[in-house]
């Protein structure tokens, strides 16, 4: 199995982890990563407007190097992973948004949408198999109480995103339960946190973030797990809650086939 | 040369507002064959029509041509016009200058061009009509009603009282559908059960009626006045004549852990059941799904207690082949599963119920005895709150939802919280809305009450988000006139939502050769005017399979529909089309195409003798169409690979004379 | 509409966002939903119905349009396919597109920094708030 891999700016620096856990947890499942060479920070959210061609170049360029390499895509980030399938789908529905795109990168081969677009749970849940991964487990987490939380940016627009259902998902509570651990579902967890508001605007992430946890917590969630470093600040910097703690889905893989 | 005369209606401005009439008048009289051309305001009135037999009588013309609507709006009414000056009605053409050209173009120039065009194409093929005699065929006086909800109840009981026989085909145990399940009915508040169980047994007690329950349409052949109808009687493993419905089966069963479907799920029945205790017809059934004996051939005990011997784990699914002179599609609904709107919590949450599901919790035959309990922890609900639209109203590209307003949920939503409220007045009870339609004689004052009397409180808005924290669900929701999101705890929350046609709708449909519209709704033959019938002869429409109604409105449709259908059957005779297919012998090469794709199978084949060359006869096989079976579709017109095939009033030569009218320019 | 003062305005609003704000049937889902109401001034459905009015001036003065959290909850949950956040992102465009009108300036973001703070957050308060 193998694919072409975009870990974007935040996993070079501030969440590293996140990277680390699933390239090593990658191997022992057989999956190899190639990362795009000359890869550009993909501007982290998605530019909705139909006149924006700039902001979607570095999330083009990303797909057609992939394309030309002939391989699927895989992100990790959930924002990257946002942004680069909404492109996607814009460069293979939307003539006017492809058309000024391929002007401006001016490619021999106009990139028209072709590579497909996967997040690493879709290759644990697609390629893997949830249940390949469970047999390959060392460590199983047994009798931890684990909250996914999706966020937004994981399922919406669902059209686009096609992930899983966006009200009641479920990928992230079968890869728990295919690491041994118990899923703990709350009404919470396709919320956001608050996002880059927590610039201007701290006490907005803690309100959000609080929610989140609070919803988490009365269910009787001791972890919750993210694929997301601005959830994850938000949720553990901005969120104040010391019964719950707060990691990356790829830490916790790791942890279960013993390769942390 | 047929002597035409040529009649362009303006219908008001409907057509002379986009078609200059007086230009097609004048264009079209220089036709060949046209000896009299006129315009006239409204050509389907007392007036016009009179105009009509004048020129006819007058001129003493052959055939007819009016440039006027679609013919099938009125081409019945200027054939009859035409035949009472003695004109055989089948020499009169429509040429559709309103619904083809007038409604959908807008620029004058190019509508009258067009209309010219048909008027032009209409002539030619006048040249070629053959005067047409309709035959007759008789008329099976018998009814079939498919589902046996109040629609079909209402509908079958009219025809029966009238004198003939129904029967009437559910795919249930029982009929009763889904008014049996409802707890009261508004504006009245009467209770559901006590005005429709007398009718259920009326059904069960007339002679007239045959009711086949457990069993489902398999095939349908025939046109109206002679369907032959293929019935499959589901198995029920219970003899239904010997079964006196005393229910001990359903009391020793050791399978316990069946879901109730009739209490939505809440509680759980045996594996042989009776649906409720005023069941038509009163007899058992055996669920193939869970019953032990059938699954593992080991258990027995509903056959060991059967005072009567009426268990019979052998029973097979049988096929009853029924003839009937008319068919009333009354398919029904069901709420739509609001499974995809887990921002709403359905899914996930156990106090997030449907509407119907409410129904049962506050029924007194329902799983709580009518006692309003919340399923998760059978506690007194203090707060809630109701969604209304759930999946009503959607955008046509929202896959989750209909684009189509439900109707009847805005009032049994008041309905529900007007009782909650006069039974549990320490309940709060929020209704969020986006509009309230209570259109209806007493809804809006029924509405009021609800509002004024018992305090209900209607918030303009919609929820967002409903989340279960500590047994509490929390609802977040928008309240647009006072500008806020509001925060509510609540014990329940219900959830209206949209109904869409029974899944079984589609297929029946299809089986019927009855039009349908996306929504799987079964079209009505006019929208105004025909309300009750199919585009297709001799199948009728009643209750929700057409478009969503409550109970009063269901009832009038189903009389309205039995009425229809009395009419029909009350005749001895129908009048058959004329415009049937015909075989010409000659050309005939025995192939048998025309015979595979004839969907009335009104094609056989058989051997004759022909006359051959030097006085020899030769054996041929040859098709000959009933014409009092064929319809005049004109499938076999096409599939012949000879040209022997055609159909009486559309031949081919008729059909290319058109075309070479249009195309002469 | 065409004769109000923002014709030229709406226009721009509804031809970046690609939003038919006429499919609008006021259920106010999208404010139910909204995770940042009680930050906001006008909300995601006065965002439709004001525009359709031709008030972006309005819209265009409120910090509203900064305080979107780009969720998606919105557009995921209107019944009409309406999408209030595109709306909401294109009045926001109209504001930052014109010149010296970056809601956020480089220098500001040194005193917003912690040790702990992804550069995602950083990329995308630009992406948001400045041209």
């Amino acid at each position: 199995m193998k694919f072409s891999y975009y870990p974007g700016c935040t996993l070079k620096t501030k969440a590293k982890d996140l990277d680390a856990y699933m390239r090593a947890s990658a191997e022992a499942l057989g999956v190899e990563l190639a990362e795009l060479p000359e890869w550009q920070c993909c501007g982290a959210v998605y530019p909705m407007a139909k006149d924006e061609i700039a902001t979607k170049l570095s999330a083009v360029r990303a797909l057609m190097s992939a394309r030309d390499l002939g391989t699927d895509l895989v992100t990790l980030c959930s924002a990257c992973h946002n942004v680069i399938k909404q492109v996607n789908h814009d460069m293979k529905t939307d003539a006017d948004i492809a058309l000024r795109a391929n002007n401006y990168i001016g490619a021999e081969t106009p990139y028209m949408g072709e590579t497909a677009v996967l997040h690493f749970l879709e290759v644990l849940r697609d390629r893997v198999g949830f249940d390949t991964l469970k047999a390959k487990v060392k460590n199983p987490l047994t009798g931890r109480k684990i909250g996914a939380y999706y966020g937004c940016l994981l399922l919406r627009p669902s059209k686009i995103m096609a992930m899983d259902d966006p009200e009641n998902p479920t990928i992230i509570e079968d890869f728990i339960r295919a690491i041994g651990a118990e899923p703990v579902i709350y009404g919470m967890r396709n919320e956001c946190c608050g996002g880059y508001v927590t610039l201007e605007n701290k006490g907005e992430a803690e309100r959000r973030s609080n929610i989140v946890l609070e919803s988490a917590k009365a269910k009787g969630a001791d972890t919750v797990v993210t694929a997301c470093p601005l959830c994850l600040y938000n949720l553990k910097k901005n969120g104040g809650c010391d019964d719950v703690s707060v990691v990356y889905f790829t830490e916790l893989l790791a942890e279960a086939l013993g390769v942390k | 040369m047929q002597r035409i005369g040529v009649f362009v209606c303006h219908c008001g401005t409907n057509i002379a507002a986009t078609v200059d009439v007086k230009a097609v008048v004048e264009a079209l009289s220089h036709e060949p064959g046209v000896v009299f051309a006129t315009d006239y305001q409204y050509m389907c009135s007392e007036s016009g029509q009179t105009l009509m037999r004048e020129a006819i009588r007058e001129h003493k013309l052959g055939g007819v041509v009016v440039c006027s609507c679609s013919p099938r709006m009125h081409e019945a009414t200027f054939r009859k016009a035409a035949a009472k000056e003695g004109l055989n009605p089948y020499m009169v053409e429509i040429a559709n200058i309103r619904e083809q050209v007038s409604w959908i173009h807008k620029d004058i120039k190019e509508g009258t061009e067009k209309a010219i065009i048909l008027g032009r194409a209409a002539i030619a093929k006048v040249h070629l009509n053959q005067p047409l005699q309709a035959g007759e065929s008789p008329v099976t006086k018998r009814a079939l009603v498919i589902g046996g909800g109040i629609a079909g109840i209402q509908t079958a009981l009219d025809i029966a009282e009238a004198g003939f026989e129904v029967d009437i085909v559910e795919k249930e145990p029982t009929i009763g559908g889904k008014m049996a399940q409802i707890d009261k009915t508004f504006p009245t508040l009467d209770c559901a059960a006590c005005i429709l169980t007398p009718k259920m047994v009326d059904v069960a007690q007339h002679e007239k009626i045959k009711i086949f329950s457990y069993s489902e349409i398999e095939s349908v052949k025939g046109f109206v006045g002679n369907f032959r109808v293929a019935i499959r009687r589901k198995a029920r493993y219970v003899d239904e004549d010997k079964c006196t419905g005393c229910g001990i089966c359903t009391e020793k069963c050791p399978q316990k852990k069946v879901p109730n479907e009739f209490n939505m799920g809440f509680d759980t029945r045996r594996a042989v059941y009776i649906p409720f205790a005023q069941a038509v017809p009163k007899v058992a059934t055996i669920d193939a799904n869970y019953c032990t004996m059938l699954k593992t051939g080991k258990c027995g005990v509903c056959a060991k207690f059967c005072g009567v011997g009426a268990i019979d784990y052998k029973q097979q699914d049988q096929i009853v082949e029924r003839e009937y002179g008319a068919i009333v599609a009354a398919t029904g609904f069901n709420p739509l599963k609001p499974t995809q709107y887990d921002e709403l919590g359905y899914a996930t949450c156990a106090d997030v119920v449907t509407s119907l599901e409410l129904e049962r919790l506050m029924n007194a035959a329902g799983p709580t005895a009518g006692t309003l309990l919340r399923p998760s922890d059978k506690k007194h609900p203090h707060t809630i709150v109701f969604v209304q639209c759930v999946g009503s109203r959607c955008d046509a590209e929202n896959e989750k939802g209909k684009p189509y307003c439900s109707k009847i949920c805005c009032m049994y939503t008041a309905k529900h919280a007007m009782l909650i409220r006069d039974k549990y007045p320490d309940t709060e009870v929020y209704v969020f809305y986006i509009d309230v339609r209570t259109p209806g004689k007493n809804f809006d004052e029924f509405y009021r009450r609800a509002v004024e009397q018992y305090g209900v409180h209607y918030i303009k808005g919609q929820v967002g988000k409903v989340v279960e924290e500590n047994g509490t669900l929390k609802v977040q929701a928008s309240d647009l006139l006072s500008g806020e999101q509001l925060h509510i705890d609540a014990d329940l929350v219900v959830l209206a939502t949209a109904v869409e046609p029974d899944k079984s709708a589609r297929g029946i449909a299809t089986m019927l050769t009855a039009s349908m519209d996306t929504n799987d709704f079964f079209t009505e033959a006019h929208a105004k005017l025909r309300p009750v019938e199919s585009p297709t002869a001799g199948i009728f429409l009643s209750g929700v399979c057409q478009g969503p109604k409550d109970i009063p409105e269901t009832v009038s449709q189903a009389s309205a529909a039995a009425a229809k259908v009395i009419g029909l059957l009350a005749k001895d005779k129908l009048t058959c089309n004329p415009c049937v297919a015909q075989s010409d012998e000659l050309l005939c090469n025995g192939c048998s195409s025309c015979e595979r794709v004839c969907p009335y199978g009104a094609i056989t084949y058989s051997d004759k003798e022909f006359r051959g060359p030097n006085r020899t006869t030769l054996i041929r096989r040859v098709a000959s169409v009933n014409p009092a079976v064929c319809q005049g579709c004109g499938a076999c017109t096409v599939a012949c690979p000879s040209g022997a095939m055609d159909l009486k009033g559309f031949s081919n030569r008729q059909i290319m004379a058109e075309v070479d009218a249009i195309c002469k320019m | 509409m065409s004769h109000n003062k923002n014709a030229a305005a709406v226009e721009e609003v509804l031809r970046s966002s690609g939003v038919d704000v006429r499919k609008c049937m006021r259920c106010g889902k999208c404010t139910a939903t909204c995770p940042a109401f009680d930050e906001m001034e006008y909300h995601p459905h006065q965002f439709v119905y004001m525009v359709e009015k031709g008030q972006i001036d309005k819209l265009a003065a409120s910090d509203s349009i900064y305080r979107c959290l780009s969720c998606f909850a919105c557009m995921e949950r209107c019944p009409r396919q309406v999408e209030p956040a595109k709306l909401i992102e294109a009045v926001r465009l109209h504001v930052i597109r014109a010149k010296g009108a970056n809601h956020l300036k480089p220098e500001q973001i040194p005193a917003m920094l912690d040790e702990d703070l992804p550069q995602q957050a950083i990329a995308s308060a630009f992406r948001k708030y400045s041209k």
